[in-house]
């Protein structure tokens, strides 16, 4: 009975979370352009979607914003974990709580801050957005990556260099495989963000430029597009899709054979 | 320290310029805007503008609602918290299914969905007219406004509870049972207590949130709503007062500033806790 009724708010939970969702992959297949009536199941929003110029390039521009600035974020970011972990406790702690700030700070302030810092220097549009991106999405890659590094098996990154790897060597074929999972996983979570912010975008974007959230906010006042439903639809069964794919694959019978290779030593 | 890994702090530097270049500088010139107006001659006035009555008004409205946003995701996230514990559940699946999935369907999207729901001939008002409930209303109001950011900022309550929640040893609780303690007195005396970080942590990362909200209250709350943020940003965007606006955000950072203090310090508390455990238990083991 107990078990029954955890499992019950926990489902309810789920309701919570995933209706919203729900109602607008509905309405991605709805066949009107009321959308508080359903006319009828149609494929025609996914069709027509991809002769929708306007919406293709916020698709492109939103998909290499997030592609290209979790990359560099997780790059910046690793850097940034191999030198703290070399750090004095003292200066790490100050370079993580600074880290921090943006993680902390409200979405608005983030925003408006970039914006006037970087409209004084340049033109608002595509860079701005990515270097706004960048500049929320190195924490989280940071607070993913550094624990690993923390925790990884330091004696066989040492054994690597007294059997003669140089510094880099021993890095890439030895420390970097074994952080590579918490790595993945923080670029991963960079990706997120940065496709689903909407906040940061819009102040930093200047005017001529969208991003798939600011051209729905922007449609929101006159009407959206089904094929905006659709699009969005697309995505997120893709990335399902993939999330169910890895849960599958992940490595994981490769990595269970190398702990299998360490147990046997 | 010897000279290879003081070389390695080197690697550090590209991110301390980050900081640097697109933290703390954007937050001085956040400070010279507030302080100064469209001469460049300082001033407080646009500081002392947070008291004019239309202001205080929205951020009095925007407290309100971002505490009872903040009472309703604690209300909801500890109870599930302590039902993902009793079941089981892992962090890698509640990360997926409870945070990042519902993240890849846009933002402003399932914002908006809330609008179907609440509205005035909206989904629940008709499952409330087939169980023949009074239908509500709703939406364009304070409560759409709470419900939507309860929607959207709940992970971030239930993440730091959870992971606080997990971290309770097995064997605490045990011990409280075998002493004759209820699940109420267990849950009350042992595990709040205990999670305490971490219910902190989750307040301050869903009340900052809530605090300053433009998005939401404006989808939701039909233009009739005005939190501060939804001031701010139209003091950025559409009068193009960049110094007024700049000022009243510098009075939200004050705001964010105390909660981020706030936080660093029970970690750091939490930490001392952790480090003693950890202590007593080597000492245990030898």
């Amino acid at each position: 009975m107990k078990r029954f009724c955890m499992r019950f708010y926990l489902a309810l939970a789920f309701v919570f979370l995933y209706t919203p969702i729900l109602i607008l992959i509905v309405l991605s297949f709805n066949d009107s352009r009321v959308r508080s009536s359903w006319g009828g199941f149609t494929l025609k929003w996914y069709a027509q979607l991809f002769s929708d110029a306007t919406l293709l390039t916020a698709l492109k521009n939103t998909l290499s914003i997030a592609l290209i600035s979790a990359g560099i974020a997780s790059l910046i970011a690793l850097m940034a974990a191999l030198g703290v972990d070399a750090m004095r406790k003292n200066h790490a702690v100050v370079v993580i709580n600074l880290g921090n700030i943006p993680v902390l700070n409200a979405d608005i302030v983030t925003g408006i801050i970039l914006m006037l810092t970087m409209g004084r220097f340049m033109k608002l549009g595509y860079a701005s957005i990515l270097i706004a991106h960048i500049t929320f999405n190195i924490p989280y890659v940071f607070l993913s990556v550094l624990p690993a590094i923390k925790n990884c098996n330091r004696s066989v990154y040492e054994a690597a260099r007294d059997l003669g790897a140089d510094a880099g060597t021993a890095f890439f074929r030895v420390l970097l495989p074994d952080i590579m999972p918490s790595l993945m996983g923080g670029f991963f979570m960079a990706v997120t963000l940065s496709m689903d912010d909407f906040v940061v975008t819009y102040f930093t974007r200047g005017a001529g430029i969208d991003t798939l959230s600011t051209l729905i906010y922007g449609q929101l006042k006159r009407g959206l597009k089904p094929e905006m439903y659709a699009l969005s639809s697309m995505i997120f069964f893709v990335v399902l899709l993939i999330l169910i794919a890895g849960n599958l694959i992940p490595g994981g019978a490769k990595r269970r054979d190398n702990d299998a290779v360490w147990k046997r030593i | 320290m010897n000279r290879a890994s003081q070389k390695r702090t080197l690697l550090a530097f590209p991110y301390i310029f980050w900081i640097i270049a697109f933290t703390l500088i954007p937050v001085l010139i956040l400070f010279w805007y507030a302080f100064t107006d469209a001469e460049g001659a300082f001033t407080l006035k646009y500081l002392a503008a947070v008291f004019q009555k239309v202001h205080l008004k929205s951020l009095w409205m925007s407290v309100r609602l971002s505490f009872v946003c903040t009472v309703l995701c604690l209300l909801i996230a500890y109870p599930l918290s302590l039902c993902m514990r009793s079941l089981k559940i892992s962090r890698k699946w509640m990360l997926t299914t409870i945070v990042i999935i519902p993240m890849w369907m846009n933002f402003v999207l399932r914002i908006m969905s809330w609008q179907l729901i609440l509205s005035k001939n909206g989904i629940l008002n008709r499952l409330f007219s087939m169980l023949s409930l009074p239908p509500q209303n709703l939406a364009n109001s304070g409560a759409a406004i709470v419900i939507g950011m309860v929607y959207d900022f709940l992970p971030f309550m239930l993440l730091p509870i959870y992971n606080s929640v997990m971290d309770v040893e097995e064997d605490v609780l045990e011990a409280a049972r075998d002493l004759g303690a209820g699940t109420l007195t267990v849950i009350f005396k042992i595990l709040v207590p205990l999670n305490r970080p971490g219910i902190i942590s989750g307040i301050t990362m869903v009340f900052v949130p809530a605090l300053t909200t433009f998005a939401i209250s404006d989808m939701l709350g039909g233009g009739k709503v005005m939190l501060i943020g939804n001031i701010i940003e139209q003091e950025f965007l559409n009068t193009m007062n960049t110094h007024l606006g700049s000022g009243l955000s510098l009075i939200l950072m004050v705001f964010i500033l105390i909660g981020m203090l706030f936080s660093f310090r029970l970690e750091r508390d939490q930490e001392e806790y952790k480090a003693k455990s950890t202590a007593e238990k080597e000492k245990e083991l030898c």
